[in-house]
This record gives C-alpha cells, structure tokens and sequence, in this order.
C-alpha cells in the first residue's frame, strides 16, 4: 500500500482513499459531438509509466486530488488539487 | 523415555522447571526455553512426519522457519492448528501435538506403499495420470488425491480466539535480531532514531544463541536496549511480507505459546508497520546437497544440529556424519564432538581447507575429495554409502545415526526481493545476493552475503548508522562491535550427487532431480514454469533449504550457468500466516459495520423483524397477534395502508442538503429532468444519468429555499450519489458557487400514507396547513409534531395520499411516538420494508431491481422526464442508437391469474412453446388490489404486448406460469389519490 500526499490532509494511507480513474481524461462541452462523450466515458491510454489520476479523499477531506502514480512501480511522484496541475515526467 | 537425548549441560533451557507434553498421544517432557521439536529430539523423537506425495518417514531438518518437515496439528479440538512448524512452536506444559498426512499412525503408513509405485507419481502426473474421463476428476480423482496428498487438517468448529489488527510507524525497521539486527537497531537507536526490532523467535539474537562464546558481547548489546526508549523490541514477530511504500506486514505471536490466551488478550496480532528505512538482517538459510536418500530421518542441515546442540542442548543421535562443501559446517561438527557424540568421518568433496585440517587435528577422520552416493536405513539412518567423488563403484559404507548436511548458505533474499531489489549472483558464496535496492531499504550481514559473526555486527552497525542518518539522525554513534575472528568458508560449490536413488531437491514437497529434468525434457525450461510443474520450492517453507538446489539442477539441464536461470519470484507469504491474523476482528457479525436507523430501538422493542439492507437493518414486518406467517403480517400491513393509514421508517433514504446560488444549475445537470423550474416549497420527482446514459438513480428534490435543496436518493446509492455530486463540482464544474452535504444521518424520516394519512396528521402537525388546496401534492414545508421541528414533503412511494416528515434524528422517537399514538383512532398500523415493496410494485415505481445499471429512462419509462435543452450528465450518450432502440426492454407489469399461483423473480419470460427468453421478471409481490401474485419485468417490445399471455419461466425450480402483461400501474393509474 501506498502514501498520499493529500494537498489538504497531508501524507495519508492509500486506504483513506478511493481511485476514480484517469484524471486527463476532460468532459467535453455541452455541445461536442456524441463521440467526444463516448470518448471521455471509454477511451483510455492505459500508459506504463506515469499516470495522474483522480483519488478521492474519502476517509478525510473528501477531495478529488490529482495524483502522480507510476503504474509499473507504484511510485507516487506528487499530487495536486483538482483544480491544480502537475509535470508529468517522461516515463 | 526420559530426554536420553539432552546433553548434560549447557544449553539456553530452564531445567529446573519440567514441562509435560504429547506428540501422538505419547507423554514426553522438555523445559522452558525448548521448541517442540527440540523437546522431540532431546527425547529421541526421529520420525516427525510422512512425506507429502510418497508418504516416506522424514525428521526435523532444520531449527527455524526453514523446516520443511516438523509439520503438525498444534493443539485440539477448535484450537487445532494444522502444519504447524515444530521448530518455531514454543513448549509449554500440557502442549499437544499430532503428526500429519499418516494413517493409521506414523510409523505404520499404509500409504507409503505410495513409494513403490512412484515412477507413475513423478512430475505432471496429475495432469497426465487423471485426465480420463473428464467426469472423473471432481467425482474420483480430486478426492482421492485430497486424501493421499495434503498436509493437516483445518479444524471443523469456529476458532474461540481473538486476533486483532494494529498499526506502527517508525524512522528504521529493522527485521532479525541476530548480531547484523542488534548491531543495526543499537546504531539507529543511539544515534535518535524511532526503531522497532522485529524477531520471529521468542528470543533474540539469531545466530548468537548458538554461539555462547559471544554471551558477553550479547548481554552488553541487550543491556543498553534498556536504556533505548525510543527502540521498540518485538519478538514472536515474523515480517511476512514487504509491500509498497515501505510497508511492512508482520504476525506477532502473542498468546502462542501459552495454552490458550489469557482474558482480553489476543493469540496473534496482525502488524501494518510503515517504516522510513528498512534494514533487512534476515540472515541466511543452509541448503541442502542433492544426494539419494538425503530426506532420511536422522539427515540434518549442519547449523541446524549445531543449534539443537548449543542452544537447546539437544542431540540428534550418537554417531555423526558430516557431509559438507564448507567450512562454515565444521562448526556443527566440532559442537557435536563436544557434546560427546562420536564423530565417524567428514566427507568433504573439497581437497583441503583451514576447517578440515582443523578436524584432523581433533582426531576427526576426514574423507577429502568424496562424497555421499546413498543413505543406510529404513525409517531412519543407519549410515551413509561413500565414495570418491563422481566415482561409481567406489562405495564404501560407513554407520552412523546422524548425517549432517551442508551445501553452503544462501541469504535471507525474500523479503528484499518483494520490495523489488534484484538479485545478483555472487560466485565466491554460489548464491544470489541483494542489488541496489528500489525502496528505502538495506539489507545487512548474512542477508547481505556477509556471513560470520563480527562482520555481520559490523555491517549491521553501518547500515543501521546510514538508516537512521538517511532519517535525519546523523553521527557515528560509539557501539559495541563483536570481535571475532571470521573465517573464510572456503566454499566449493555442489549442488547433486548422481547415484541411483531419489534424490531430493524439496523435501516437503518431494521433488527429485529427476523431476527437474523430467520438466525440463517435457519444456517446462522457465523456473517459474518447473516449478509449477514439479511443486518445486512451495508449500510452508516455500523452497528455503532446497530452492536454489532445484534451479542449479535445472540449470545444468539447460546448460546454463545458475544466474541465467535465477529464482522464482518471491512473494508474500515469506512464511504460512494463520486465516484467524488475517482475517483479525472481521468474523462473524463483525465482518461488515452494522447501521442501526434513528427508530431501531423503537423497532426492536415493538417486535419488528429486522432486516439487513445494505449495512442497515431496517424493519421487515411487525408480526402481530393473529398473524399466521409473514404474509399475513406483509398483507395486513400493505391492507392497513390501502385502507386505513400505516407510517413507515423511511430513515435510511440518503439526503443530501445543497446549497449556494448555483444550486439549482447544479441540479439540472445532475438530474436528466429539471429542477431549477421547481418554486420554493415544492418537491419534485427526479431521475439521475450516469454520463454513459443510463439510470443511476432516482428520488424526490425539495427546494426549500432559492438557493436550498434537499435532495433524497435511495438508500443504497447514499454513497455514490455523493460521490457523483462531489466529482463533478469538484472536478468538471469546479466554477460553481455550490457546497453539498450529506445529511443522511442528520434527519430521521417516516412517511405516513394511506386515505386517512391528512386526517391523523391535521390532529399532531401544528404551523403548517395541510388542507389539499393549502398543500397539495408536492407541497414542502416545515411545522412541529409532539414539539419536534418537522419538514413535511407531500409525496408517496405507495400509491397512496402520503406526507413524508423528517425530524433532527435526536426528536425520531418522540416524533414517531406522536404519530402512533394519535394514529390509534384512524387504525394506524407501523409497516416494514415488505409491505413497502408491495405497495410501490403496486404503483409501479422501481427500485433497486430496475435501476440495475442497464436500464435507461426511456426502458423504465420515463423518458419524458428527460430535458430537451440543456446540458446535464448522460445527455449525449443517451442518444446513441443502441439506447433508444425501440425494441429494447421495457418495464411492464405481470399478472399471474390463479390467486396463489407465484411469479418467481428472476423468472424469464418467454412465448408459449418457445425458448427464447423476451425479458425477466425483476420484482414481485402478491397484490392486497388483485388477490394474485403481480411483479415488474422488463420486457422487449413490452408495450405492444400488453394484454398479451407469456410464461414466466423458472427453470431452476421447474416453475412455470402463464401471466398476463400489463402496464406497469397496478392502483390508481390516474394518480387520483395522492392528490386527493
């Protein structure tokens, strides 16, 4: 089991949180096409290496932060708020 | 028999204390300070187990956790505990024991006949042996092998004790408290550091309590632990595993060694220890030589004896053979001499060497250049065949009783190789040592192959100093360091001897040589692949003593050197870990959390049959007097309602209060209907999308003020409602001024329903008319019932006129007693989740069994609610043709025609004479309206069959019954009278 750094809480266990998937993913505006939704709701890269993903606080502040995970190695390269940013290193 | 094999002196043992035990049923006695299995051996106790597939009688092996052998059920009755390592079972008085995978009894196993015909058992013979006919493998096969093969037996009754979780942080873990872990936690810990020491034995100092000429460097390293508050010392503690972010999981062994666990205290406790640096002081483990005969009872890892010998005064027999390629195993040797055994030869396949000259000078007769071709004996050694090494027909035999083995040492890798460290081949020592580690983690001493007492406590001492600075605490701090003098092992490496015989290369799980080469021949190349073929290097010792044996022989089937073939990948569990550690508080009632409503005690106290929903336990029916069965207490309920009034705890329904001037825009992208036309004091029906189109979830939005809604969902999605909300304000619509919160447990709710519903509220509800014109349907807003602040929403679930009141969850009782109690003259009647089902299935509103994450609006319905302009979740994948096909499913109703004759849920609906299934039936209910079962289906091309005929079938039970399909809406489809 991993730490992570909560931007809010601080370094917390895994356990606290609960995973919501690929956080590039971005819903698209109210006027895009059906296939941009279908996109966003299916189309996922599923990278080897450095991913950001939204985990939920849900044992804390019940933030959704942005998380930097390596999906080889499970490292955690940082986090961010939902509304923040994060460089993402070349894998 | 009286310890006619204990030493006379010596020994880490309390022999002023006697403790008595049983192995087998047989009386025996040993001391404090005595595993089971050294007790066994100072009793003379060779034969401890039958081997897992030939049944062939096997001994102790080794002294640790290493033991492939020393198998047994510790203890009786619900504290029976199978495969249970003798060498790690601490002896107490009145300890029972019993060997395992023998019958009728241990010296006599009818199975072992199993060795005769053991070319048919080799490698694969499962998969080839029992193949035919198919039908035979659960039936006959499986069986049969479970009987033969296996190791104890699981007890049959729940376990009596506790085991409990616990947590722990620390700057530096240090795991093995042999001198590598003292040196290491003494360094940490003077130099500041938070440590904790974890030993898997009850006592510290590994290798050191076989070695009492260090005794004063020993007590010295103990002593100062005392004055160490900032080290924490865990014996009976075993790391079993490493995980990611240096996350460490470990068993301590509290109350085992007792014989059962004291009041409030648990037998194990299950460790989650997080660690900043880890020092890994595993030390190593001996392995075995692969020679014939090398499992008989008697044969003994070298180091294995010595400790028997040193620490626990124990002898393994009286005539020793060593065979060794090391020097490090003289030592054994020379220990056994001291104790008085009779030392027949060394066999060494090395020329010469410091330990062997050394031998020699004690008198010892030391056979160079030769090896051993084969083992004397049957159930136990009686001597060894000799001969030159690689010389066939050279055979000389020699008695003895004990045979001492030594292939060499390989480090205590496995828990470094978890954290991913790569293993690197070291040819001085032929083993595989830790790399550059991934995590924050060293490894030291003998882990590190850095064998012999003081460079151990050297290296420890280091890499503990190095830990702890790495932790912020600096220094060099000023310890005791071990001195001694090293020798080198001078190691030669050899891993077989071929001579005819099984030769075994995994003792516990019978694995030869030659089913190495058997799996290598039918192309199970790959070790992780020979292993799963041949079994090689499982079960509880997990291959320690004979893993690398086994890919060393493989690797000269390939014709490659040992480190292009490697090891299996280690993973946890490093050693067996009991179900009961795992599995901690989590059994029986307390394996999920219980949530108990507002009204529980009410409920309780009243009679009701309680139900679990999700994690909550909710009323099911009220039994009454004169009820023959819960039907007849559901039908009265539901008939109460229909006929009279009825009130319902309704607590459960999420609620989620949402304010904030965005509130209302929020909503209408949350819900697929609008809700921002809604005017204050109105409550409005709503369907939530997800954003793939399909329906998540539904219940009624309030707007209480222009900028406050409380919106309910239903009890199931609670969570993921919320969920949903906080992700797309958070993360999608971040930009608007909206805050959520659920208020699930802050409101207690009863909805009170039924034609006489405004007549018995009207008499308790005080500041808030509830005239039809001044509240009518949907109508929202706030009053006092028995003094208690209520919301009151008009709105129903049954069917019928129906006011939902919700109070602050502190008023529930006095609120709901308000009800009852003016109830009486309306003929109120309390109703449960059963009648609630009945009553909305009536009405044809879903729930959970249509809202089941396949359906969308239009299947249940209800596309019309469905905006036409706007954004809002699941809008444009909504429209995607395969969900607005007409032909999909559609909810209808079901009626079968005999009054008793019952729809099944689940049941599929097809045309008379056919088979092809048009829909299911998703919930049924018998009708107080229709004196028949009824139920809700989904059904394709539902609304052109209405007052069609279909079977609802129920294979599974051989049901099937002819029904009727209906619209949905068995009561009052006008919606007459909730606006009455």
């Amino acid at each position: 089991m991993f730490v992570i750094p909560c931007p809010f809480c601080g370094p917390r266990e895994e356990a606290e949180f609960s995973y919501r998937g690929d956080a590039t993913a971005q819903r698209p505006p109210a006027d895009a096409p059906v296939q941009a939704f279908a996109d966003f709701v299916y189309a996922r890269k599923n990278p080897r290496g450095w991913h950001v993903e939204w985990w939920q606080h849900v044992g804390g502040c019940r933030q959704f932060v942005k998380v930097l995970r390596h999906t080889m190695t499970h490292e955690i390269g940082g986090s961010a708020p939902a509304t923040g940013s994060l460089d993402v290193p070349p894998s | 028999m009286s310890q006619d094999f204990r030493a006379p002196s010596g020994g880490r043992i309390d022999r002023t204390r006697l403790l008595n035990f049983r192995f087998d049923g047989q009386p025996y006695q040993g001391h404090p300070g005595d595993t089971l299995a050294s007790a066994l051996l100072a009793n003379g106790v060779r034969l401890v187990g039958r081997s897992f597939k030939y049944h062939r009688p096997r001994g102790l092996y080794a002294a640790g956790a290493e033991e492939p052998n020393g198998l047994c059920e510790l203890r009786s009755g619900a504290r029976r505990e199978p495969n249970t390592r003798m060498t790690l079972a601490e002896l107490f008085d009145g300890l029972e024991a019993s060997s395992q995978n023998r019958w009728p009894s241990l010296r006599f196993d009818i199975r072992s006949l199993a060795g005769l015909v053991s070319p048919a058992l080799a490698a694969g013979f499962y998969y080839k042996t029992f193949m035919w006919p198919p039908s035979w493998w659960e039936k006959v096969y499986e069986p049969a092998i479970r009987r033969a093969a296996g190791l104890g037996r699981a007890p049959r009754v729940a376990d009596p004790d506790d085991y409990e979780a616990a947590h722990a942080h620390c700057d530096v873990a240090v795991v093995g408290a042999g001198p590598a872990g003292l040196s290491a936690a003494l360094a940490a810990g003077a130099a500041g550091a938070r440590v904790i020491l974890c030993e898997q034995d009850f006592a510290l100092g590994g290798w050191l309590l076989s070695e009492p000429a260090q005794d004063v460097w020993f007590g010295h390293v103990i002593a100062q632990f005392a004055a160490l508050s900032n080290v924490t010392l865990m014996p009976r503690t075993t790391v079993f595993g490493y995980y990611d972010g240096n996350m460490l999981g470990a068993v301590e062994r509290v109350a085992d060694h007792l014989p059962e666990p004291p009041p409030f205290v648990p037998r194990q406790r299950y460790w989650t220890i997080r660690a900043r640096e880890v020092v890994l002081a595993t030390g190593a483990h001996e392995r075995i030589i692969a020679f014939p005969g090398n499992d008989r009872p008697g044969a003994m890892l070298a180091g294995a004896a010595a400790t028997y010998a040193r620490r626990f005064a124990a002898l393994p027999g009286r005539r020793v053979v060593a065979f060794a390629n090391n020097d490090q195993a003289y030592d054994a040797l020379f220990a056994l001499q001291e104790c008085g055994l009779g030392v027949v030869a060394a066999i060494d396949p090395r020329a010469d060497s410091p330990a062997m000259a050394a031998a020699a000078a004690r008198g010892i007769r030391v056979l160079a250049g030769s090896e051993i071709a084969g083992t004397l004996g049957s159930a136990s050694v009686t001597g060894a065949k000799i001969r030159r090494r690689g010389t066939t027909g050279s055979e000389t035999n020699l008695e003895a009783d004990v045979l001492l083995v030594s292939g060499g040492f390989n480090p205590a890798v496995h828990l470094a190789s978890q954290s991913r460290t790569p293993l690197i081949w070291n040819d001085s020592a032929a083993t595989f040592v830790p790399g550059a580690p991934v995590q924050p983690q060293r490894s030291a001493g003998a882990a590190a192959g850095i064998f012999g007492l003081a460079a151990a406590s050297r290296d420890g001492a280091r890499v503990g100093a190095e830990a702890a600075a790495a932790c912020g605490f600096p220094g060099t701090p000023n310890i005791p360091v071990l001195a001694a003098t090293d020798a080198d092992p001078a190691l030669v490496p050899l891993w077989e001897v071929k001579a005819s015989g099984k030769a075994f290369v995994d003792i516990q799980d019978d694995v030869t040589t030659e089913d190495i080469r058997l799996a290598h021949r039918e192309g199970y190349r790959h070790i992780e692949h020979a292993k799963r073929y041949t079994t090689h290097a499982m079960g509880t010792d997990q291959g320690k003593i004979g893993g690398l044996v086994g890919a060393a022989v493989l690797a000269e089937a390939r014709g490659e050197p040992i480190a292009a073939v490697g090891l299996p990948n280690f993973r946890p569990y490093t050693t067996p870990v009991t179900w009961g550690a795992i599995a901690g508080h989590h059994v029986g009632k307390d394996f999920a959390p219980i949530r108990r409503g507002p009204l529980h005690d009410w409920h309780i106290r009243h009679g009701a049959e309680m139900i679990e929903t999700g994690l909550w336990l909710r009323p099911s029916l009220y039994p009454a007097r004169g009820d023959s069965d819960a039907w007849s207490s559901i039908l009265r309920e539901a008939r109460t309602v229909r006929g009279a009034v009825g009130v319902c705890d309704v607590s459960t329904l999420g609620k989620i209060d949402v304010q904030g001037p965005d509130a209302a825009h929020f909503l209408d992208r949350i819900y697929c209907n609008a809700v921002s036309t809604l005017p204050v004091g109105r409550a409005r029906y709503g369907l939530m999308l997800r954003e793939d189109g399909i329906a998540f979830d539904d219940g009624t939005t309030s707007r209480l003020a222009a900028d406050h809604f409380l919106v309910t969902t239903t009890t199931a999605n609670a969570g993921p409602v919320m969920e949903h909300m906080e992700f797309y304000l958070q993360t999608v619509w971040p930009d608007l001024d909206v805050q959520i919160a659920s208020v699930t447990d802050a409101w207690a709710g009863m909805s009170v329903a039924g034609p006489r519903a405004r007549d018995l509220l009207a008499g308790i509800v005080t500041g808030l008319d509830l005239g039809n014109d001044a509240f009518p349907f949907m109508a929202v807003g706030a009053g006092e019932v028995g003094g208690c602040p209520v919301r009151v929403a008009r709105i129903s679930f049954s069917g019928e006129l129906a006011y939902e009141l919700m109070t602050p969850a502190g008023f529930a009782e006095t609120a709901w007693q308000a009800v009852i109690d003016a109830g009486a003259p309306f003929g109120l009647a309390p109703y449960g989740l059963e009648a609630l089902n009945l009553l909305r299935i009536e009405k044809g509103h879903v729930a959970g069994a249509e809202l089941n994450g396949q359906t969308t609006a239009a299947d249940l319905g209800l596309a019309r609610m469905m905006r036409k302009r706007g954004d809002f979740i699941g809008r444009a994948l909504a429209t995607r043709p395969g969900l607005t096909d007409p032909a999909r499913p559609r909810l209808v109703g079901v009626r079968a025609h005999a009054p008793l004759q019952e729809i099944r849920a689940g049941a599929h609906l097809v045309a008379p004479g056919t088979t092809l299934s048009l829909g299911h039936v998703t919930s049924v209910t018998r009708s107080v309206e229709l004196d028949c079962w009824i139920g809700l289906a989904l059904l394709a091309d539902g609304e052109s069959r209405i007052g069609t005929r279909l079977h609802a079938a129920y294979p599974l039970k051989d049901s099937v019954v002819e029904v009727e399909i209906t619209p949905p809406h068995f009561v009052d489809p006008e919606n007459a009278r909730v606006r009455a």
